[in-house]
């Protein structure tokens, strides 16, 4: 055994050490792409062990990698130069929460939706809700910075930390922000950590703030005959005086394979639908709904669902949480973007889409969080075809660009990490990416915290294909 | 294992790419919970299947965290992708029986069970007699006969507690194999007995016979049918599970029934997916998909038929633990619910987490006794804080396990647990005529 591993191991309780073959390629991968496998992975259950493994680990350079539950969609957790895998989602579930605070106090293994349930129990919310609440980590949450179509209301996570206990690579453990909504002593470091992918240190508590639940909801589904409209049809919603918590939009396409998918009733012939869910008092719902009607019968909707019982608005829903299967089974291969833009910009970023699926003859079909410009884009394809998945690689690359010459951003929630590191001096410029990198190195200076993320390494590309 | 095409193929190696890894089976999988380990997770197995596949790993490596999955199947309900996990599960399993070494003590305890449990010929009345006998003289004097006593990892002793009364061999003989109505029946059912309902639950399996009879309809119980070969399958001994499943179709096919009926989840979500085990477009295909149209559970059947009444009132609280077989592979869920509000009397709580194994899983309570019994905590901490008198359970295995559970947490003189169909006879059903 080596060193390190001799010295890490002594003060870790053997079975939250993993250093089998077996084990270890358990803990290689996470919902995005590639496979690396970790030398140990280390299950830490407190803040003790993993300022133990963080001090091990800084005096011997070993990379450490965070993990939660491996939901991420840009590589995150994958301990893409080996060393440790640091699982956290084994430590014990806590959550407290202050009700007259309206803040709640939880460890980084509890299961966002877990807080939400708690939440609610007091008539609270917590607002955000990525689509892998019920299964992802707090800590995960925090540290990419997650958003989920509540987005559009409520904002995300960052939205929503008052403070967080850090353990920093060198392993010390440091507090910022703290239990109050105001709060402007020194830098915001809480808002410089969420969202730095890991690469900053271990998160190991945090406080959230919490916001008093709706007291009703209400959904709608609108169809398009053309996508520009749907997208013209957001915008005059946004500024009617009206603000929905989610505005999502599928196009035909994902309609399409919904429908052959798991049929849902959804309108086939329409060229996009939208789905708006409205939230709170029953009186203003009422107004509000009506209000909506006409936004979209003067601007050309061609079908409206206004669903009157509960069970209804959740059919509705549970066709759009489809989408991801059902386009899943056009090809085998996946390659799911958020590139986000300026809300105006959903018409023009539509367009650029289709050229792009055009120019390089592949399945592309687009869905998302279009009431924030957070849109998906996806391209089916097939990881054998290695032909098709040069062209997957530019057309990736110029949907990245269309983006940011828009106006918007490489990545509305699902994170950087090693996929999109190549693009980021184009949307940062030189200086700007080199201003993060200063900072990451004056709190990393041995550069063990989540190595290969967010900033790329000398030479890097995109690349989807193994080999 | 000399070619890597063979292997890829046997071991399903295209199916693991449905998977996309996001994780939504982690909550669902109880061994992920309890084990606290993606190595036992459903993500986790298949990743692994597929590292065995790339030969990144070996097969030895894949063991262990084969060995230990219940296969209650509660991920493939929450699969986003459709993965089939099933056909991954059999096929890794299959790949680790030829791989075996024959010394080994788990090798030793599954044969024993195959050879001397589970066998092809006359493995019902021998079970259920030999557990008559083996309640008469003991569990050393069967374990001295049965040459089990060097098997020790078997915890056969745990069980002996909780196996109901035996009826005598002779009583066994005194069933028939046809039970026919004056009036005209309803329809025709004919019943699988199945192994170890038939062994240890003989009066289970004569009160559904006799729910069957007072429903209206005429009853067949075919004298060639054989054991399901559900556990075969379980434990990579696809070939008998198929040779098992032939004779099945062959002894069921030739009474012209409405309904084949079960009353073990277990079983009976092996006897619905018997086309799988061939192939598609053959003839035996063809056979088993016209044989598996007409597997019923017991309760599906009472539900669908709609011929009982209860007049007599069961003044009891109960809980329904329901079989992830039946739940999670027959897709069978609200039936057993639906005819426990019939009965008067009843007051029914929830558990927290139903659809959460028991940790029975075939023989995994015996192969991996500890794993299980930590499984079963689980269960029992949600069935504590219900309290009810009685535990509903419409599967042997999970019956046997909710019995050992309650004797565990010391609780046998307030709560029991019971097989659906015994319950309902409780409340004195009687025909609508």
């Amino acid at each position: 055994m080596e060193k390190w591993m001799q010295v890490l191991t002594e003060k870790i309780p053997n079975q939250q050490l993993i250093s089998d073959l077996a084990g270890r390629y358990s803990y290689s991968f996470d919902a995005s792409f590639g496979e690396h496998l970790p030398d140990l992975v280390v299950q830490a259950k407190n803040r003790e062990e993993v300022v133990h493994v963080l001090k091990v680990a800084n005096d011997y350079h070993i990379p450490v990698y965070p993990r939660g539950q491996g939901t991420c969609l840009s590589g995150g957790p994958l301990p893409v130069h080996g060393g440790i895998v640091l699982d956290l989602s084994q430590w014990p579930q806590e959550i407290d929460v202050q009700v007259e605070d309206l803040t709640v106090s939880v460890s980084p293994s509890v299961r966002t939706a877990g807080i939400n349930e708690e939440a609610e129990k007091h008539g609270l919310m917590y607002p955000p809700d990525p689509s892998s609440a019920h299964v992802a980590t707090i800590g995960g949450n925090l540290a990419e910075n997650s958003g989920g179509p509540r987005g559009l209301k409520y904002g995300v996570t960052k939205d929503y930390v008052l403070g967080l206990e850090l353990v920093t690579p060198e392993g010390e453990i440091i507090r910022t922000g703290g239990q109050t909504i105001k709060n402007v002593t020194g830098f915001d470091l809480t808002k410089l950590i969420v969202g730095s992918e890991g690469t900053l240190g271990v998160i190991t508590e945090a406080t959230l703030k919490l916001v008093p639940k709706p007291l009703g909801k209400q959904t709608m589904m609108i169809e398009f005959m053309n996508l520009r409209t749907a997208g013209a049809a957001i915008s005059h919603t946004l500024t009617s005086g009206i603000l929905p918590a989610k505005i999502e939009m599928m196009d035909q396409a994902c309609i399409a394979a919904v429908e052959n998918f798991r049929p849902s009733g959804l309108p086939k012939d329409a060229a996009a639908i939208i789905i708006v869910e409205l939230d709170g008092h029953p009186e203003t719902l009422k107004v509000e709904i009506e209000m909506l009607q006409k936004i979209m019968r003067k601007i050309g909707a061609t079908g409206m669902t206004i669903p009157t019982t509960e069970k209804e608005a959740d059919d509705i829903w549970f066709a759009r949480k489809q989408v991801s299967p059902a386009i899943a089974k056009i090809k085998p291969t996946k390659v799911s973007e958020d590139a986000t833009v300026p809300r105006s910009k959903i018409p023009d970023m539509m367009d650029r889409l289709q050229e792009i699926k055009d120019k390089y003859s592949l399945e592309l079909v687009v869905f998302g969080h279009a009431g924030d410009g957070n849109l998906h884009p996806n391209i089916l394809c097939d990881k054998a075809d290695a032909a098709e998945m040069k062209r997957v690689e530019k057309a990736v690359q110029e949907i990245f660009e269309a983006a940011v010459d828009l106006g918007g951003t490489l990545s509305g929630e699902h994170g950087i990490g090693t996929m999109k590191a190549p693009f980021m001096e184009y949307e940062l410029g030189a200086a700007g990416l080199d201003m993060m990198k200063r900072i990451k190195e004056s709190w990393d200076p041995n550069g063990i915290m989540n190595p290969g993320k967010i900033f790329p390494e000398k030479g890097q590309k995109l690349v989807l294909t193994d080999g | 294992m000399g070619n890597l095409l063979e292997l890829q193929q046997k071991i399903n190696y295209d199916k693991t790419f449905d998977c996309v890894q996001c994780g939504y089976c982690l909550p669902a999988c109880p061994t992920y919970e309890t084990m606290e380990r993606e190595t036992h997770s459903p993500r986790g197995r298949i990743n692994l299947v597929k590292m065995v596949a790339e030969e990144k790993a070996s097969i030895e490596d894949l063991k262990d965290p084969i060995e230990k999955c219940l296969g209650c199947m509660a991920c493939t309900t929450v699969c986003p992708t459709n993965v089939q996990y099933g056909q991954i599960l059999e096929g890794a399993k299959e790949i680790i029986e030829e791989n075996k070494s024959k010394g080994s003590l788990h090798k030793k305890a599954e044969d024993f069970l195959f050879q001397a449990f589970f066998p092809s010929s006359k493995w019902m009345q021998r079970l259920g007699e030999a557990t008559w006998f083996y309640q008469r003289t003991g569990v050393q004097r069967l374990a001295q006969l049965m040459k089990i006593t060097d098997v020790s990892p078997l915890h056969l002793g745990v069980f002996e507690k909780v196996i109901p009364p035996q009826p005598s061999p002779k009583i066994r003989k005194q069933r028939v194999e046809r039970y026919m109505r004056k009036r005209p029946a309803k329809a025709k059912a004919a019943f699988f007995t199945g192994c170890i309902m038939d062994g240890v639950f003989f009066d289970t399996n004569q009160n559904t016979i006799e729910l069957l009879l007072r429903s209206g309809l005429e009853v067949i119980l075919p004298k060639q049918q054989t054991c399901c070969g559900a556990l075969h399958a379980h434990s990579g001994k696809v070939d008998e599970s198929r040779e098992l499943a032939k004779r099945n179709i062959v002894a069921f096919q030739d009474e012209e029934v409405d309904y084949i009926i079960n009353n073990a989840g277990g079983c009976g979500a092996r006897l619905v997916e018997y086309h799988h085990l061939f192939e598609e477009g053959t003839e035996w295909y063809e056979r088993a998909v016209e044989f598996q149209k007409k597997v019923k559970d017991i309760s599906e059947v009472l539900v669908e038929v709609d011929g009982l009444t209860f007049p007599h009132a069961v003044h009891q609280t109960i809980t329904y633990q329901p079989s992830c077989h039946m739940t999670n592979v027959q897709k069978v869920k609200s039936p057993p619910l639906e005819l426990l509000k019939k009965v008067p009397g009843l007051t029914f709580k929830e558990l927290k987490r139903p659809d959460f194994c028991c940790g029975s899983a075939g023989i995994y309570n015996i192969v991996n006794h500890e794993e299980s019994m930590d499984i079963l905590d689980v269960k029992m901490n949600d069935v504590c804080s219900v309290a009810p008198d009685q535990v509903v359970t419409t599967n042997p295995g999970c019956l046997l396990q909710m019995k050992v559970g309650i004797e565990r947490e010391g609780k046998t003189k307030e709560m029991s647990a019971v097989h659906l169909v015994d319950l309902l006879m409780e409340a004195e059903p009687s025909g609508k005529e």
